[in-house]
């Protein structure tokens, strides 16, 4: 026995397990390109030659969420579109990542209207957030490496650090109160031609 | 562009009467219906009552030719500066074999803000006309499917509005929460 181990030399390397999964699942991650505005033309451009995202071993995107593991949104979501994003968030198998890639994705951006999401981690949890409009393709590269950095530091065989992120981790829940009392400082402008405050 | 349609209008469309005799000759046919008009520019516009608008609408198809409905769109006049009805509901024909174009426009206030529906005359109708439900809440009688075209069918009100908030009532954020341990 002792001496068959003497031959292997360098060939051996001891680690932890936790150590070898994140070394493998963070350079070979599997972008899902939510992409639904301009920010997509960007990931497109990150994914292509001149930028070229395979350096950073996550150029394999997949449009079937059975298969990635890093969802990168790219874009406004409205509010018909959002039930659609949770479902293929829970689609996607574990460990994931999620990337929000924008202004319109992390805050819902210029679009401040009554159908547009303002910033998709009030519903999903977000990973690493990228400022623009549209960010630059090294923006998003960096936030590939900032997330390899991530889970080389943080990961766990099992994924059970995931576990221990129990609460909502976007900004709090809509005031509706706010809004109504806003409204009523705004009635008197409003007295006039057929007003209904229903409708 | 205008030399063209010119000459396309003298001989072979001999038989088709030019633009404002198509108004003055609506005037006449129904008379006390089309209650303002302008021409500006190439650019007519007629005002009928909502009584008559599907009466006046068939006749322009039937007999002066407009073929295609270009558009069906409203506006919400609340607030605006010396306008006397809330609604105006607006119809853009076009004649496209002489290329003439001819904007019918109706007011409606409530409670009565539902007119005829033109999916009759012109199919086209049908996703325009849903549209402008969706967005304004103006019901189209004898469609063959009103209901909403853009928005979830759950959504409540009707966003074009003028007294409805730009930022909405909260429907945007009416969702649950995933969390990073439950998903």
């Amino acid at each position: 026995m002792a001496t068959s181990l003497k031959g292997l030399g360098d060939n051996v390397f001891l680690t932890q397990l936790d150590a070898a999964a994140n070394w493998a699942r963070s350079n070979s991650l599997w972008p899902m390109p939510f992409a639904t505005a301009c920010c997509g033309i960007e990931l497109m451009a990150a994914a292509s030659s001149r930028y070229d995202l395979s350096r950073f071993g996550a150029e394999v995107m997949r449009f079937s969420p059975r298969q990635c593991d890093l969802m990168i949104v790219a874009g406004r979501v409205v509010m018909k579109m959002l039930p659609v994003l949770q479902r293929i968030w829970l689609q996607m198998p574990e460990p994931k990542w999620c990337i929000s890639m924008g202004a319109c994705a992390c805050s819902g951006g210029v679009f401040d209207t009554y159908a547009v999401v303002q910033g998709i981690d009030r519903f999903i949890p977000v990973d690493i957030y990228i400022p623009g409009c549209p960010p630059r393709p090294e923006q998003l590269l960096q936030a590939v490496i900032d997330l390899q950095e991530k889970i080389k530091k943080g990961g766990t065989f099992d994924a059970r650090e995931f576990a221990l992120r129990v609460l909502p981790e976007g900004p709090p829940r809509f005031d509706e109160e706010e809004l109504i009392r806003m409204r009523e400082r705004n009635q008197p402008q409003l007295k006039g031609l057929g007003y209904d405050p229903i409708h | 562009m205008s030399l063209r349609l010119a000459k396309r209008n003298m001989s072979p469309f001999a038989g088709r009467l030019p633009m404002s005799e198509v108004l003055s000759s609506l005037t006449q046919r129904f008379p006390g219906a089309t209650t303002a008009w302008a021409s500006f520019r190439d650019q007519e516009r007629v005002i009928v009552s909502r009584e008559r608008v599907f009466e006046i609408l068939k006749t322009l198809r039937d007999d002066f030719h407009f073929n295609m409905l270009v558009d069906v769109t409203a506006v919400d006049y609340l607030e605006y500066e010396g306008a006397r009805d809330r609604f105006g509901l607006i119809y853009c024909l076009l004649d496209t074999e002489s290329g003439k174009r001819l904007v019918v426009k109706t007011m409606l206030n409530e409670p009565d803000i539902d007119v005829p529906s033109v999916t009759s005359l012109w199919s086209g109708a049908d996703w325009m006309e849903r549209e402008v439900f969706d967005m304004f809440g103006i019901r189209f009688a004898g469609h063959p499917n009103l209901k909403r075209i853009l928005l979830p069918d759950e959504f409540t009100s009707f966003p074009l509005r003028k007294d409805y908030p730009v930022q909405g009532r909260g429907e945007r954020h009416n969702f649950p929460v995933i969390t990073r341990a439950e998903s």
